[in-house]
């Protein structure tokens, strides 16, 4: 066994997904896959996936699921994390699913300190739907229904959700990722692992926020893709860890 | 047989739903149905349950969608308003089949309405009320006795049909106190092969999932339903009689309303007036064939309703409009008086008799 360096998660379906070419979705799954693998906990861990482009994703985890209406995925996963108390429950959302029409059931499943895991993918924009403005649209970005660019005037500016959510006392761990390089690929999966611990030590809420790139949304070839991600969303949505209540003990 | 309490219907609905196994409820407060969501704060725990109240009434329903994917009884509770936002979580739940009691002590509408009893959410309970082709079962207690007894029967049938229940009910039946008397209900265990509860050792993974991007495998699902709402239909019907034999007229009307049309044909029949009353229980399934068969006889029907006509077009289908229907509502939150009733009933005679 020693010698196997690589090999399928086992909370992964080895089927393949309906992801764009370039699309991250498919390394986060991998990343909240290998987690659940290294902690041992497929057979006790229970999803909640959105609506959006990873609405689909209960087909590729492995794993018992629920697919939530719009936006509901943290109420859903309250109401399985209330009758299996012992059971590992975490829900996966993007941008408009938890940002924009979800954002009450988000701020109150952190406030309540829920204790269940949020694996959220930033991608800037609407995917599913063919790309329309995300409440994390960058300002002067173009999308199908801000085709001049996001004009502040009018619609505003994107929201900083990890920034909000860690003012929250019971959020107990809220990190910004991004899985544009090996070195931020690997703390990305460290975040999302310390994030399903902080669940499984009972702590209270956790969210895990992926900056991910769109290139068919956002007219982009992959490559440039994850270029305009690292100089445009980078500066905005600054990396880091936002709350560890584990460190502050 | 035990001792009877004094308590109001809303505390019965409450009560009833613990004894039937409930161990999970998520609401929102809204009068008047405050005092079951009181009630569930204080007493769900005792009993190892857990109580929550949630940030909306659409989370609400969505933790309900949660918890009764993950195999547990699982209760919910509003009033009018508050039921309207829940539709979108109900239509997800019927699709999904997840067994789960919604109770909706109607109040006065549309939009924020009144605070006082109404009828006016029968359309929404019964047809639909939120997208697709799907029917809650409904059923509509009149007393406080029967706020009890038709809880337990709702988690029953739920389970049994994994089909939401809803219990439509008013303002006046749930604020209104009468004795209850509480049968021990031994509860059945209920066999959920299909909740999500952690794969365990079962090897494949348990999905609750509403989207079936492929037409035909949508279709297939909506086939299943309706062959599920079918088999309900045939043995889910549930209604009440009185003095239908012999009537020449007969009152048509559920909940609060049907105490008080009970007062206004005991009012008649002193008169000498033959005056009968159909009283559906089940809302949806409606009691096609037994109102129908309960007209045989009849020369017209009197359809009396808390709204401006609602279940007034199932009584006309139900009949197929082989009798002169008639209609008398109160909205507002106001309720007719048993005199408002009888004088409808004298005025009916003298034009069916041609007077």
């Amino acid at each position: 066994m020693e010698g196997i360096l690589f090999a399928w998660p086992q909370a992964l379906v080895d089927i393949p997904t309906h992801y764009c070419p370039g699309c991250q979705h498919g390394l986060a799954h991998r990343l909240v896959a290998e987690v659940i693998d290294e902690l041992e906990i497929q057979k006790k861990t229970i999803g909640v996936v959105p609506v959006g482009c990873s609405v689909m994703a209960d087909k590729y985890f492995n794993l018992d699921a629920q697919e939530a209406a719009h936006g509901r995925a943290p109420a859903v996963a309250t109401g399985i994390k209330r009758v299996h108390p012992d059971k590992v429950v975490f829900t996966y959302q993007g941008d408009g699913d938890i940002a924009a029409i979800g954002m009450a059931e988000i701020v109150h499943a952190a406030a309540r300190g829920e204790k269940i895991t949020t694996i959220f993918i930033n991608n800037a924009i609407y995917g599913m739907t063919g790309g329309q403005m995300a409440p994390t649209t960058l300002v002067n970005q173009v999308t199908a229904t801000s085709p001049f660019g996001r004009q502040q005037s009018s619609t505003g500016y994107p929201i900083r959700l990890s920034e909000m959510l860690a003012t929250l006392d019971g959020a107990k761990y809220i990190a910004r990722v991004s899985v544009n390089d090996p070195a931020n690929m690997n703390k990305a999966k460290k975040a999302i692992k310390t994030a399903f611990e902080t669940q499984i030590r009972g702590e209270g809420f956790a969210m895990v926020e992926v900056l991910a790139a769109c290139p068919t949304n956002w007219g982009l070839s992959p490559v440039n893709a994850k270029r305009w991600l690292e100089e445009n969303m980078l500066p905005q949505f600054p990396l880091g860890v936002y709350k560890n209540s584990a460190e502050v003990k | 047989m035990s001792e009877k309490l004094l308590m109001k219907g809303n505390e019965a609905i409450g009560k009833a739903a613990i004894i039937a196994g409930c161990r999970y409820y998520f609401g929102y407060p809204i009068t008047p149905q405050s005092e079951l969501i009181e009630y569930m704060a204080k007493h769900l725990p005792q009993t190892g349950g857990t109580f929550l109240q949630a940030e909306s009434e659409v989370a609400a329903i969505n933790m309900v969608y949660g918890a009764a994917g993950a195999g547990a009884r699982v209760m919910t509770s509003s009033s009018s308003p508050g039921v309207s936002l829940k539709q979108e979580g109900i239509s997800y739940i019927a699709a999904a089949e997840l067994p789960c009691v919604i109770v909706n002590i109607m109040r006065g509408g549309p939009g924020l309405g009144g605070i006082q009893p109404g009828q006016a959410d029968y359309f929404q309970a019964t047809k639909g009320g939120g997208h697709g082709d799907y029917h809650c079962i409904v059923v509509a207690p009149n007393s406080a006795q029967e706020m009890a007894d038709l809880t337990i029967h709702a988690f029953n049938v739920a389970d049994q049909y994994r089909n939401p229940v809803m219990i439509l009910g008013d303002g006046a039946l749930g604020q209104m106190m009468e004795p209850v008397a509480f049968h021990d209900n031994p509860l059945v265990p209920v066999d959920k092969p299909w909740a999500t509860t952690g794969m365990g050792e079962r090897g494949k993974p348990n999905n609750i999932n509403t989207l079936y991007l492929e037409p035909e495998a949508l279709e297939q699902v909506n086939m299943k339903l309706q062959q599920k709402y079918q088999v309900i239909q045939e043995r889910e019907v549930r209604w009440e009689t009185s003095h239908t034999d012999d009537a020449e007229l007969i009152l048509v009307a559920y909940g609060i309303t049907s105490r008080i049309a009970f007062s206004a044909m005991k009012m008649a029949r002193t008169a000498g007036l033959k005056v009968g009353l159909f009283r559906p229980i089940t809302l949806w399934p409606f009691p096609k064939e037994a109102l129908a068969n309960a007209v045989t006889n009849a020369s017209a029907v009197l359809t009396i309703e808390l709204s401006t006509g609602q279940m007034v077009e199932d009584v006309n289908l139900a009949i197929k409009c082989s009798k002169p229907v008639y209609f008398q509502g109160r909205t507002g939150g106001m309720i007719m008086s048993s005199k408002d009733i009888y004088e409808k009933i004298v005025e009916i005679f003298k034009a069916e008799r041609g007077e």
